[in-house]
């Protein structure tokens, strides 16, 4: 009975940590081929190794609810990733609004310069 | 005096022309210049067909706010004295203008909006657009100290303070009423003087129920960082 539910633990365990290593690795091909900016690289690589951080050790997770105080320790599995993913995702809001500000410069430049030429 | 007017067009094609000619008209000595916000219609093919006024071309729709900004650009780097905004849509009488520009001409005045309210104006409007105007105007006397009641308003003359200002910051959308303090936290002097204006001569009349919303949320936001900003 409690080698089973260890035999279980263990597997979603082994499970975890290739997750993590998978999606580091994935971020770091994505960055090898040039299809993704260090700077939002950084945000997922940062999610990966704290996934592999807990995955790895255990003992973790358990101390991190206890400390925040969620009784039911996957819980705060799911606080960490939420949070994680809240930051990217700000951080894409703000990555947008930038490119948005800088279309804009561009295409008004680009309207003056044409008028400048035609106007010739 | 060199005197510009800025005509910001997003598919406006059955109206651009009456106005243009208007300008034409009543407003001498002005050069023209239409702002084709990425129009997808011939708004650009008819503004351009009149001799004497200038067509910028967005590659794409910038919105109200970033076409706007486009003609304060122009007015900056081509040395112009004043500009007035000037909608494409008919809304705004051209024969209006020598009226809006007397302030900036008599040096009393950096800005001054076009307003539908004081006394002659014969501007109704749906009820809710009203309200909304009703509390910026609000805003405006508690945050600006001046009574400002037609915010709103997009019927605007600027000398070359205001051009240099605006065209290094001015808003996305819905621009008219944050244009207002961010004039003012440069210390420029606005003024208000009634004017009449023509109802709607086509296209759609503007926004629904969730955009006014948006509309009122976003102003008072932007409002909001910009006294933040100011405390800095």
């Amino acid at each position: 009975m409690d080698n089973l539910a260890n035999v279980q633990v263990l597997r979603i365990q082994i499970l975890a940590i290739v997750g993590s290593i998978l999606l580091i690795l994935f971020i770091l091909e994505l960055i090898r081929r040039k299809k993704l900016k260090e700077e939002f690289a950084v945000l997922w690589l940062g999610m990966g190794s704290v996934f592999l951080v807990i995955s790895l050790f255990r003992g973790l997770l358990d101390r991190f609810s206890i400390l925040v105080g969620i009784g039911y320790p996957p819980a705060a599995l799911f606080l960490i990733l939420i949070m994680g993913l809240m930051m990217i995702l700000v951080h894409f809001s703000v990555a947008i609004s930038e490119l948005k500000e800088a279309n804009k410069k561009l295409t008004q430049e680009l309207g003056l310069l044409r008028q400048e030429i035609e106007a010739r | 005096m060199k005197k510009l007017i800025i005509v910001p067009a997003f598919n406006e094609d059955k109206t651009i022309g009456g106005v243009l000619e208007e300008i034409r008209d009543h407003c001498r000595g002005f050069d023209i210049l239409v702002i084709d916000d990425g129009s997808t219609d011939r708004t650009a093919e008819i503004a351009g067909s009149y001799p004497g006024v200038q067509v910028i071309h967005l590659a794409v729709n910038l919105g109200i706010g970033g076409a706007v900004q486009t003609g304060f650009l122009y007015a900056r780097e081509k040395g112009y004295d004043t500009a007035v905004q000037v909608d494409a849509d008919g809304q705004h009488k051209p024969a209006e203008v020598p009226k809006l520009l007397q302030p900036l001409e008599r040096g009393e005045a950096d800005a001054v909006i076009g307003s539908r309210f004081l006394e002659k104006g014969s501007y109704r409007g749906p009820a809710g657009r009203r309200l909304g105007i009703r509390l910026f105007s609000l805003t405006n006397r508690l945050i600006l100290g001046q009574r400002i009641r037609d915010s709103t308003s997009g019927f605007r003359a600027f000398n070359r303070r205001a051009i240099d200002v605006l065209s290094q910051e001015y808003p996305d959308d819905y621009p008219e009423p944050e244009a207002i303090y961010i004039l003012q936290k440069r210390k420029m002097r606005i003024r208000e003087i009634p004017v009449e204006i023509a109802g709607r001569k086509g296209g759609k009349s503007s926004i629904s129920l969730p955009e006014s919303l948006y509309y009122m949320v976003k102003v008072f936001l932007a409002i909001f960082v910009l006294i933040l900003r100011k405390h800095e």
